[in-house]
């Protein structure tokens, strides 16, 4: 009987300044070995300076059935936007 | 022999190694456990067969009689070929594939880092990019093996067995011949015997954390810096050499 091993999910930062971002997710039995598979899954094409895996069954969701209290009153807000600031263009990847 | 002729040789045998080993792995792609293993394994696959292209490429220039990285790799009959008895092991299950990585790649990257310090630039460059592919090589393959020693009664059974077994191909990597010699006379090249202290102190260190005991120090094999090699080398050369001595010079 082939037992599976647990799912990670991999965050990478492409560069430095730069947050990690979502990439996949891989098996692995532990910590180190999810660590390096993410590495040679997903940082073959020298895509990433840093590596986040973190167990799948460990991320704490939303419930997609709450979208509607979670996420619709927030969609008539104009005000929270800041889109009334001029954002100057040395400013890079706000 | 000339510096350049002790240049050659020293290249092509560094060649020889990677490349062997890399042929070893390629025939584990398709074979492995899980899918982020096989992506693994053959990106160090590559990674060696890349090294024993640098390497190769560099003996070619050193030698001067026109041999390119293709004719080195694939032209050349089994004596020639001067790897260690080691990486020309067959893969066997996937616990003698992992210490056969493991005596080898600990082993080279202590080498690997001497020639980074040598006082041939040719060589030096190329040490110093493998360098870095060795260090992570054995990073995942000591963990492999510290995951199986000090894993169930059964993986720690098997791959002590593996350790046995291959133990004896590894006296060969620290007796240094003239080879050896030369390049540490001319080239500030690696001293074998200083090396084997600290192969010893970091394999044991790997050994002890896989809760598995080091092999007695039996009787060890030897003869494949000479060109004399295990009855398994003529298979993987027949293999690896197919499609150059059926359709010399083919290219895609």
């Amino acid at each position: 009987m082939k037992q599976e091993w647990p799912l990670y999910e991999v965050f990478i930062r492409s560069k430095s300044g730069l947050s990690h971002r979502h990439a996949g997710s891989v098996h692995a039995a532990d910590d180190e070995m999810a660590l390096n598979n993410a590495r040679d899954t997903y940082t073959r094409r020298n895509e990433g300076v840093s590596i986040w895996v973190v167990r799948s069954d460990r991320i704490v969701a939303s419930d997609p059935a709450e979208s509607s209290a979670f996420f619709e009153p927030a969609e008539d807000k104009i005000y929270r936007h800041p889109t009334f600031y001029d954002i100057p263009d040395e400013v890079e990847n706000l | 022999m000339s510096d350049k002729s002790v240049l050659a040789a020293y290249a092509m045998r560094l060649g020889d190694n990677a490349l062997i080993l890399g042929q070893r792995m390629i025939e584990l792609v398709a074979a492995s456990p899980e899918l982020e293993e096989e992506l693994a394994n053959a990106n160090f696959a590559l990674d060696y067969i890349g090294q024993a292209r640098m390497f190769y490429t560099y003996a070619g220039e050193c030698e001067g009689a026109g041999r390119d990285e293709d004719d080195l790799a694939f032209l050349r009959p089994e004596h020639e070929y001067r790897n260690l008895l080691l990486v020309e092991q067959p893969n066997g299950h996937f616990g003698d594939s992992i210490v056969r990585q493991v005596l080898f790649e600990s082993w080279y990257l202590a080498l690997l880092d001497v020639l980074t310090r040598c006082s041939d630039e040719g060589i030096s460059d190329i040490a110093a990019r493998a360098f870095k592919e060795v260090r992570y090589h054995l990073r995942h393959s000591g963990q492999w093996l510290v995951r199986l020693g000090d894993g169930t009664e059964e993986s720690h059974a098997r791959v002590q067995k593996s350790l046995n077994d291959l133990w004896r191909f590894t006296g060969e990597m620290f007796a240094p011949d003239e080879l050896d010699d030369e390049m540490r006379a001319s080239f500030n090249g690696p001293h074998l015997e200083v090396l084997e202290l600290q192969w010893r102190l970091d394999v044991a260190a790997i050994v002890a954390e896989a809760t598995l005991e080091l092999p007695d120090d039996q009787w060890m094999a030897s003869g494949g810096k000479q060109g004399r090699h295990t009855e398994h080398f003529g298979f993987l050369l027949a293999e690896m050499q197919h499609m150059q001595r059926t359709f010399p010079g083919a290219t895609w």
